[in-house]
Formats: C-alpha cells, structure tokens, sequence
C-alpha cells in the first residue's frame, strides 16, 4: 500500500539505559504536531518507553547496537517503528501474553507488550531470531480542539 | 529520590523520583532497599506526588520492594498518585495488593524529606 504521510522522521541511538527518556519525548515532541491530549502523550510516551527498553534489555542484552524509530503522521494517525538488529523473540505468541518476561530474575514486570496494546490502537510484532525486532504501533489522535469544540457542543446542547 | 525516616511512628517516607523507567529503576532499587534495610521501619510509604512519568518497569520496582519489604517483615503503602501513572498501576493489578492511601500531607511529606 502507498501512502501519502504528512510528516515523517527517523531516529537512531545506542542502546544505553539513558536514551530511553530521550527516544519518548523526541517522540513526543513530534507527535505534538497533531495536536493531542495531555493523556494521548502519556499514551505515546509510555508505549515508546516499553518498546525502546525492550530493544535495549532483550534485543541487545549486556552487548551494544542501535534502535532505530521511524515515526509518521498522515490522516491524524501517528505511526510509529522501533527495530533493533539484537536477538530476536523466538516465540512471539508468548512473548504478547500479559505478565510473561523472560527475564524475571531482572524484576521485569513482563507488561511492556501489554501496555502497548492499551496505549496505542494497534500494534504488531516481527521478529527473526539472530536478525532482530520491529514493533510497529498507530494511534489515531483526536485533536484537542476537536475535542473541545465537541465539549462545548455537547454542553449547549444539553 | 529523597527519604526521611520517622522514628516514632516507625515510617519510612520515600519521595520517588519525576522518572520511573527502566533506567531510573536500576539505582532506585537499590537506595530503597538500602534505607529498608538500615531502618527496619514498620511501614515504608512511597510517595508518588512529584512522579510525572512510569512505565512497565515501575510495575517491577513496586513489586520487588512489596516482596523485599514481605520478607523483612515491614509493610508498604502507595500515596499521591497522578492520574496517568494511576493508569499503569490499574492495568497492572499491583492495586489489589498494595492499596493507594490518602491522608499523607503533600507539604508535610515534602518538608519531611532529605535530600
Ligand atoms: N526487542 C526484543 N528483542 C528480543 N526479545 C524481546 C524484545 N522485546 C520483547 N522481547 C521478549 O518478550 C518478552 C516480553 O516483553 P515485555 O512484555 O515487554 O515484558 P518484559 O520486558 O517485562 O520482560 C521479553 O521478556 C522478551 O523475552
Ligand atoms: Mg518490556
């Protein structure tokens, strides 16, 4: 499918703990554009928080690569990857369910997958063990003046 | 994070951070258990009033304290909640375990706590 994107941007950076605070609100900051509400944000920043951490903990493990992020907007819909060249998930049925982690010796909750599901509207997995990771997520974002002006309809018309 | 341990009542009060991701985690654990450990308190509150942002790996610290505070025998409380990080804490289930408490004075908490 082609599609027409009204904007679009690309991200790269190592997998250190301290570029996870950067990737979501670089995210963020481009998402604004849309025009969303403060708890849209927090939806996006959260959902980017769980992906990015995951390339760096699971993707990568103790070794050292890059996560990339491409995010787009088209149609007031924000569209986001996060890939990493790490390890891979060998079962990606299992990895999705709520509460599994592989790691829970690192006090991982296992709910990155899940949060990512609830934040964003959709969100798919591809993965090739030895390869790497892709997550891509959509959220359709209703733009908080449209939704005040809803408010305020709704409000005089009550 | 700051903390300040109220030595007649037995309270531990933490006051956590802006930032509660997995990169936060990794010293917060430790200077938790750390002042767990040198106090012995009979209730540890975290105090979430200046928490801005939590992920999944927030759901993991509360956890691990809940069962590091079990073992060593001292309860744990939740107060001050922001909505958004409330969200998280609903969608995890942590809530049915450790109850979110009001009661705990915002300015009391902060004047309360050390650097
Ligand atoms: N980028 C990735 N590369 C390799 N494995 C991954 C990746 N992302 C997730 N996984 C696997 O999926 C599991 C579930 O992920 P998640 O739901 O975020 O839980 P958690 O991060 O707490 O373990 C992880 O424990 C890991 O085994
Ligand atoms: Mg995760």
């Amino acid at each position: 499918m082609i599609r027409r994107y009204e904007n679009e941007m690309k991200l790269e950076f190592m997998s250190k703990s301290n570029n996870e605070a950067f990737a979501r609100i670089t995210v963020a900051a481009f998402a604004s554009q849309l025009d969303p509400t403060i708890e849209e944000l927090a939806d996006i920043k959260t959902a980017v928080s769980e992906a990015v951490t995951n390339c760096i903990i699971h993707g990568y493990e103790k070794a050292e690569g890059m996560v990339q992020i491409v995010a787009r907007l088209y149609d007031h819909t924000l569209e986001i990857e996060i890939s990493d060249h790490g390890k891979g998930i060998e079962d990606i049925e299992l990895a999705r369910k709520p509460l599994y982690t592989s790691k829970p010796n690192l006090e991982r909750s296992g709910m990155g997958f899940t949060i990512m599901e609830n934040f964003m509207d959709e969100m798919q997995i591809e993965s090739v063990v030895g390869m790497g990771t892709k997550i891509t997520m959509r959220k359709k974002i209703s733009s908080s003046e449209e939704e005040e002006n809803k408010q305020e309809t709704n409000r005089i018309l009550a | 994070m700051k903390s300040r341990y109220v030595e007649e009542d037995g309270l531990l009060f933490i006051k956590l951070t802006e930032d509660i991701d997995h990169h936060e985690t990794e010293i917060l654990r430790r200077m938790i258990d750390n002042e767990v450990e040198r106090y012995m308190p009979r209730k540890v509150i975290l105090d979430f009033s200046r928490v801005l942002f939590m992920d999944s790996a927030g759901i993991g610290l509360i956890l691990g304290r809940y069962k590091f505070c079990k073992m060593v025998g001292t309860q744990i409380e939740i107060t001050n909640v922001k909505p958004s990080v409330k969200k998280i804490l609903e969608m995890s289930g942590l809530l049915k375990i450790i109850p979110i408490t009001a009661g705990y004075q915002n300015d009391f908490l902060w004047n309360a706590c050390q650097p």
